[in-house]
Order: structure tokens, then C-alpha cells, then sequence
């Protein structure tokens, strides 16, 4: 019904990407902004502080230069209406991308996204769309505290409607926007505040990701770790760790936690017959949990032990940075948990775990990188 | 402008607003040695709002503030060693480092609640003045917030609410022209004046120059004096500026959001130099008392950080503590 003319007639080969380069996983969320809004007229972007000098993290650098105020909206401080905004600016044919600095404050908007967004499709029969990407950062840094860390993805996720995505890496995060900014549904896109920091190779040009489940990232035989967003590099390194000692771990990265492909998790259980799940939100009635229940209902057989789970405890995130470091999981917390999960004696770890601690003491717990001296 | 001698303790308000000014600097000063672990705004620029509306109050009136609570708490009588404490994340800082420098409280204080969500603490502040009318306790509540919190939904809501039931509310908008980096024209009509939203739900709104402490001083007296007389809410809009960057306690960005100009135009207006060259001018400011009192609000702030940094840290054994009340 709604033009699809306005897509640019020959877009640019899809798929093939040509070369690669480094970038932060803030310079890749940015180029996928920029080449959804090349090819489609319909995608804009709305959210505080989209037009402002430091631009969402550089998320939004360049658009309203290219793409004008027109397309590039900055919104008054109105989570919740401007969320009905972007909703009604969906179904009457647009592509808005909703842009909150911190997923914290969308949790004043979630009358909108849960009664409206994530039904209407449904409600409709089809008849209406709600081709919507609301962007929100999670994650800990500088003493930020209880509410402006949250990791909130399991209240989007159990949502039935609503597609929620959460980003591992800088490649995946440029593949996964475009299929969330081209999907005809609302998707509750969560970055993790590490991730515009971290470096990774990008393929350049236009591609999209499936949100089609979870994927192996590492393969492995001994144990399966699933894990969303950050814990999935925190799993990676547990499993470097864990491979020095003899052990194959392997890790999915869950990546789309709605709607839930539980396949490529139950496989991978069936081969290692061990099941530990890492995710940045809390344990209680977390992704973690959903996953464990899943497996457990579906593959009870091949566990060979009971699954493992690893989150946050429950309670609000402290300020203190005294308190943080004992809040959040690392690498470490998996390693142990993995360790005991095969029942291995700590003298066969020793070694790969004093290397992995040493490593670990070296990772600032509340900056994503060394050099960062005040709040970003 | 009136004569300070007019105003109910002028040196009062000036040593409140010296109190602020010498913390917040202090913050700054010390803020790159990177031990102060929270995100951190100032208030230099704005203390005659927080100084002029708690000298309008008594002590058992309450105030419900925002991420820029440090003025707000200290001129309500907030425990200055706690508040430098929470900011360095100890166990002895107001919230016993759980909250940062966004969360201030002290509720024997009468600052009930500091919230880092954007109009989060409008409506708070209405329940408590919903309790004192309740209670008869004859207490006023103060609402504080931004000229971007103005643009949420809550604030409206509240405001119906509070003009509905003559609540013994103020609502403080405290109008420094910015939310972060976006001006207020780029985010409200600008034939809209901001005491429009006041007077769009029948409540009185005054708006004063908010780097003139004796003018809100005097606007606030007001306002509190209709609250307890049971007459209702009013709407306060200070008008100024922020001097510092948003969250940046030691930098200034050069990134052309705000021109030199205007930073220079305002920090001429500066509401601290302002009322000290007035009370020297009235003679109720002496050259030997102003040394006398910098030497003690220097000590004090100096035995706040001192203490700050000998305090141990809270312990992760307790930081299950009160999540449930027992
Ligand atoms: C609900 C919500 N939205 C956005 C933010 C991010 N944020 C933090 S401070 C701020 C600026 C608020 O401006 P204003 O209310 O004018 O207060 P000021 O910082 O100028 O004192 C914003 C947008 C937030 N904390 N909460
Ligand atoms: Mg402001």
C-alpha cells in the first residue's frame, strides 16, 4: 500500500560485501543508519540529543548534515508520546528509528510499545504495520548506577509482538539494524554501552543480518554457554580460558531474544550435554531463565548436569565502584562456574584461571576502555 | 531590584550560595583525579534558585529534586560530609554510595528524594503535599526540575492534579535554556512562555530572574505563603544559565553549542559576584567578615573531602540490605 518506489530503484548490491575494516561498534550502528536512510526515504530518526555535537555516542554523525532536520528529529524530552509519534508515523507508511540514550527511560514509554506497537499488526490482521526501531543503551559506566544501567530486555521480551534484538559484536551490529530498520515490525534494538567501544572487523557496504536465532560464535564439545550481548565477549573469553586448560566450550550468541529460535541452543545442548546461560539482565525470570526452561522441557535428556546461570543478582545496580565489580559477571564468574559444571578438580585450572585473573584485574570494571577519565 | 536590607538574611542567602559555589569548584578541582566514580552536574551559575527558594522554607517543608540536586540539597540543610562522601561512593555517603551524585537525599534534612530520571520526582513531590494536606501538617512541598523536564507528559498530569486539590505544592522550573546540548527553542514553541504551562491548569505562575536570589527569595516567600494559607500550587520559572558544561565538572566544550558570548554575557550576571557586590555596596558585607567567612566554608569543605577519602568503602556483603523492608 505504501509507495515502495520511494526505495532507491537499483539499490546497491546486498549480501557480497566487499572488504572490511575496523570499526567501533559505534561507527558501524552509524553506517548502518546512514545507508538505511540512502535507500529508503521512509527510515528517519528521532530521539534527544540525535542532532546535538556529540550525537548519540556518534551513532547519528553526519545524517542531519546529509539528510536535514526533516529526517533527522530531535524530540523534546516526551519519551512516551513521542513513542506514539514514531508508532502512528509507522503505521501511516514511515520507517522511524527512536533513539533513548538509555534503555531506562524507555520504561516510560512502555504503554505505547506494549499496547500499541507490538499489537497492532496483530490486532489489525495485518491490515496495519508497525515497521519500528526503537534503539536503547544498556550497560554499566563511570557510576552511572541504579537507574541509568539497566538491562531491561527481558520486559521487552516477553512482550508477544515485539522483535528484541540485542547486538554482540560491531559486524553484527551494523547487519542486525538494517534487518531491524527493514523488518515490518516493531524491534526493541539493545546496545550495550561496551559495544560502541568495541573494535571489530566491519564489512562495508550494504548487508543485513537475519534475526532469525541464535548462531555458534565458537564451537565447542564440552559445554554450551549462552549468552547475550557483552557476556557474549565475556563468554569468548572464558572459553579462550578454558580451552588452555583442555576444555572445548561452546558459545551462542543468542542475539535475537524474540521472536525465540530455540534450535540452534537445543543442538548445540544435544552435542555437549551441558548448558550454561550468561546474560547482562537478572537471573530471576531473566533470558537465562527462559532458555533453561526451554531446554529443559525440550532437551532433558541430553543434559547430562543441571544447567548453570549466570546474570546479575537481584538487586539495583550500585554506584559505587566499590560495589560494581562484584555486581557484574566476567569471564572469570564463567570460567569457575564452568569448571565446577564439569566437575574438574581447581588444581587442573589453576593455571589457565591465574591467567585469566590477571587478565581480568587489567579490564577496567566501570570504563569501557583505559583511557576514559570521566563520564561518557 | 530592592534593597537587601528588604530581604530577610541577605548575608544568609549570599553564605548559602558561597556554600555551593566553593563544593561544586571543589568537585571540579579534584574531579580528574578520577575518585569521584559517578557522573557529576553542576549547579555554578544557578545556586540563587536552590539558596532563594530554601530561604523561603522552614525546615520540615520538603523538597524533591533531579540529577542537578547538589544546590537543591545543600540549601535545604543536606549533610554536606554525606553528600561528598556518596559522590566518592562510600559507605558513610548519604545513600552509602548506592546512589551516586544523582540520588541525594536527606530525609531529616527534608530532601526527600533526587531522581536521575528526567521529571521523575514532579509527582513525588505532589504525593507529599497530598500527605501534608492530608495530615494537616501545614508543610509545603517543593518540586524542582529542568526546562526540559517541562516537555514530560508527568509534569502536566501533576500539575492538574495539584491545582485540583490545592495541593501546597511548588513547582520550581528552573529555566537554564538547555537539556544537555539542545536549546529550549529547538524543543518548545517559542510563543509558548514557560509559566503558560502554570496558568494553562489555573495555577499562578510567577516568573522571576533566577540569578537574583533576593527576587526568588521573594517570589518563593509568596508562593509558600499561598501554599500554607491553603490556597494552592504555584508555578516558580527562574530564568538561568548553567556556567558549567551538562556533566563535565571540569571541562568546557568547544563544540559550538554555546557561544563564548553568551557564557561571557552570563557569567557577568553571575548571581553570586551580583548579590556580593550588593551587599558590599549596602555595607552588609565587610571585607574582614567576607575573609572570615570563606575561611570557615573552605574548612568545612576541606573536612567533608578529607573525610570523604578516609571513609572505607561500602562492603558487597551488605548490598542486600533494605531491599525489602523487614
Ligand atoms: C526520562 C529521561 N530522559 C532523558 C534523560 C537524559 N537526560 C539527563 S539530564 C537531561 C537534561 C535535562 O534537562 P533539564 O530538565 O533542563 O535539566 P538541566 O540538566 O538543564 O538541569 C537529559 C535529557 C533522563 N535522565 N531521563
Ligand atoms: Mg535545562
Amino acid at each position: 500500500m505504501f509507495a515502495e518506489r520511494r526505495i532507491a530503484a537499483e539499490p546497491p548490491p546486498s549480501g557480497v560485501p566487499t572488504e572490511s575494516r575496523i570499526l567501533s561498534g559505534a561507527d558501524a550502528l552509524r553506517e548502518a543508519m546512514a545507508l538505511c536512510m540512502e535507500r529508503d526515504e521512509r527510515v528517519f530518526v528521532m530521539g534527544q540529543g540525535v542532532t546535538d555535537p556529540f550525537r548519540v555516542f556518534g551513532t547519528t554523525r553526519g545524517l542531519l548534515e546529509t539528510y536535514g532536520p526533516g529526517r533527522v528529529v530531535e524530540t523534546p524530552l516526551a519519551e512516551n508520546g513521542m513513542t506514539g509519534v514514531a508508532i502512528g508515523a509507522a503505521i501511516s507508511g514511515q520507517r522511524p528509528v527512536l533513539i533513548h540514550m538509555r534503555a531506562d527511560f524507555a520504561l516510560l514509554t512502555m504503554e505505547q510499545l506494549v499496547n500499541n506497537a507490538a499489537k497492532t499488526a496483530w490486532l489489525t490482521q495485518g491490515k496495519l504495520q508497525v515497521p519500528l526501531v526503537v534503539r536503547m543503551f544498556i550497560g554499566r559506566g563511570w557510576g552511572q548506577g541504579p537507574a541509568h544501567t539497566q538491562s531491561l530486555e527481558s520486559l521487552f521480551a516477553m512482550i508477544p509482538g515485539l522483535t528484541v534484538v540485542m547486538p554482540a559484536t560491531p559486524a553484527d551490529a551494523k547487519g542486525q539494524l538494517i534487518a531491524a530498520i527493514e523488518s515490518p515490525n516493531p524491534v526493541i534494538f539493545l546496545e550495550h554501552r561496551w559495544l560502541h567501544f568495541t573494535r571489530g572487523l566491519v564489512p562495508a557496504g550494504h548487508y543485513s543480518t537475519p534475526l532469525d536465532g541464535p548462531k555458534v560464535v565458537r564451537p565447542g564439545c564440552d559445554l554450551t554457554i549462552a549468552a547475550t550481548s557483552h557476556m557474549v565477549v565475556e563468554a569468548l573469553r572464558a572459553a579462550d580460558a578454558l580451552a588452555t586448560a583442555g576444555i572445548s566450550a561452546e558459545v551462542v550468541d543468542v542475539a535475537v531474544l524474540r521472536p525465540f529460535n530455540p534450535e540452534p541452543i537445543l543442538m548445540s545442548v544435544r552435542r555437549t550435554g551441558r548448558l550454561m546461560v550468561a546474560d547482562t539482565g537478572w537471573n530471576t525470570l531473566g533470558m537465562g531463565a527462559e532458555i533453561i526452561a526451554i531446554v529443559t522441557e525440550q532437551a532433558f535428556g541430553a543434559l547430562t548436569g543441571p544447567p548453570v546461570r549466570v546474570g546479575l543478582p537481584d538487586l539495583p545496580a550500585p554506584s559505587s565502584p566499590a560495589l560494581a565489580g562484584d555486581y557484574y559477571p566476567t569471564a572469570l564468574t564463567l570460567f569457575d562456574r564452568a569448571g565446577a559444571l564439569l566437575g574438574l578438580p581447581p588444581s587442573r585450572l589453576a593455571v589457565s584461571r591465574n591467567r585469566l585473573a590477571a587478565l581480568i584485574a587489567e579490564i577496567p570494571v566501570d570504563v569501557p576502555e583505559a583511557g576514559i577519565t570521566s563520564p561518557f | 531590584m530592592p534593597m537587601l536590607t528588604d530581604i530577610p538574611s541577605a548575608l544568609g542567602l549570599y553564605r548559602a550560595m558561597l556554600r555551593i559555589r566553593l563544593v561544586e569548584e571543589t568537585i571540579a578541582d579534584r574531579y580528574a583525579q578520577q575518585r569521584m566514580r559517578c557522573p557529576v552536574h553542576l549547579s555554578i551559575g544557578q545556586e540563587a534558585v536552590a539558596a532563594g527558594v530554601s530561604a523561603a522554607l522552614a525546615s520540615s517543608d520538603q523538597i524533591f529534586s533531579t540529577h542537578r540536586c547538589h544546590a537543591h540539597y545543600l540549601a535545604k540543610g543536606g549533610d554536606l560530609t554525606a553528600m561528598i562522601a556518596e559522590i566518592h561512593g562510600k559507605e558513610t555517603g548519604c545513600c552509602g554510595g548506592r546512589g551516586g551524585s544523582m540520588n541525594l537525599v536527606d530525609p531529616d534534612a527534608g530532601v526527600m528524594m533526587s531522581s536521575p530520571t528526567i521529571g521523575s520526582s514532579i509527582p513525588v513531590a505532589v504525593g507529599a503535599a497530598l500527605s501534608m494536606q492530608q495530615r494537616g501538617t501545614g508543610g509545603v512541598a517543593v518540586a524542582y526540575f529542568g526546562d526540559g523536564a517541562s516537555e514530560e507528559g508527568v509534569l502536566h498530569e501533576s500539575l492538574n492534579f495539584a491545582a485540583l486539590r490545592r495541593l501546597p505544592v511548588l513547582f520550581v522550573l528552573e529555566n537554564n535554556g538547555y537539556s544537555i546540548f539542545t536549546p529550549l527553542d529547538q524543543r518548545q514553541p517559542a510563543q509558548r512562555p514557560l509559566s503558560d504551562l502554570g496558568r494553562a491548569h489555573g495555577i499562578p505562575a510567577e516568573t522571576v530572574d533566577g540569578n537574583d536570589a533576593g527576587a526568588v527569595r521573594a517570589a518563593a516567600g509568596r508562593a509558600v505563603g499561598r501554599a500554607r494559607r491553603g490556597e494552592g500550587p504555584t508555578l516558580l520559572v527562574c530564568d538561568t544559565y548553567r556556567q558549567s558544561e551538562h556533566c563535565e565538572p571540569a571541562k568546557v566544550f568547544d563544540v559550538g553549542y554555546r557561544t563564548a558570548a553568551e557564557r561571557e554575557e552570563w557569567a557577568a550576571r553571575c548571581p553570586l559576584t551580583r548579590l556580593r557586590h550588593q551587599l558590599i555596596a549596602e555595607g552588609i558585607l565587610t571585607k574582614e567578615a567576607e575573609a572570615a567567612l570563606l575561611r570557615s566554608l573552605r574548612t568545612e569543605v576541606e573536612e567533608a573531602f578529607a573525610d570523604a577519602d578516609a571513609a572505607p568503602f561500602p562492603s558487597p556483603v551488605n548490598a542486600m540490605e533494605h531491599l525489602h523492608v523487614r
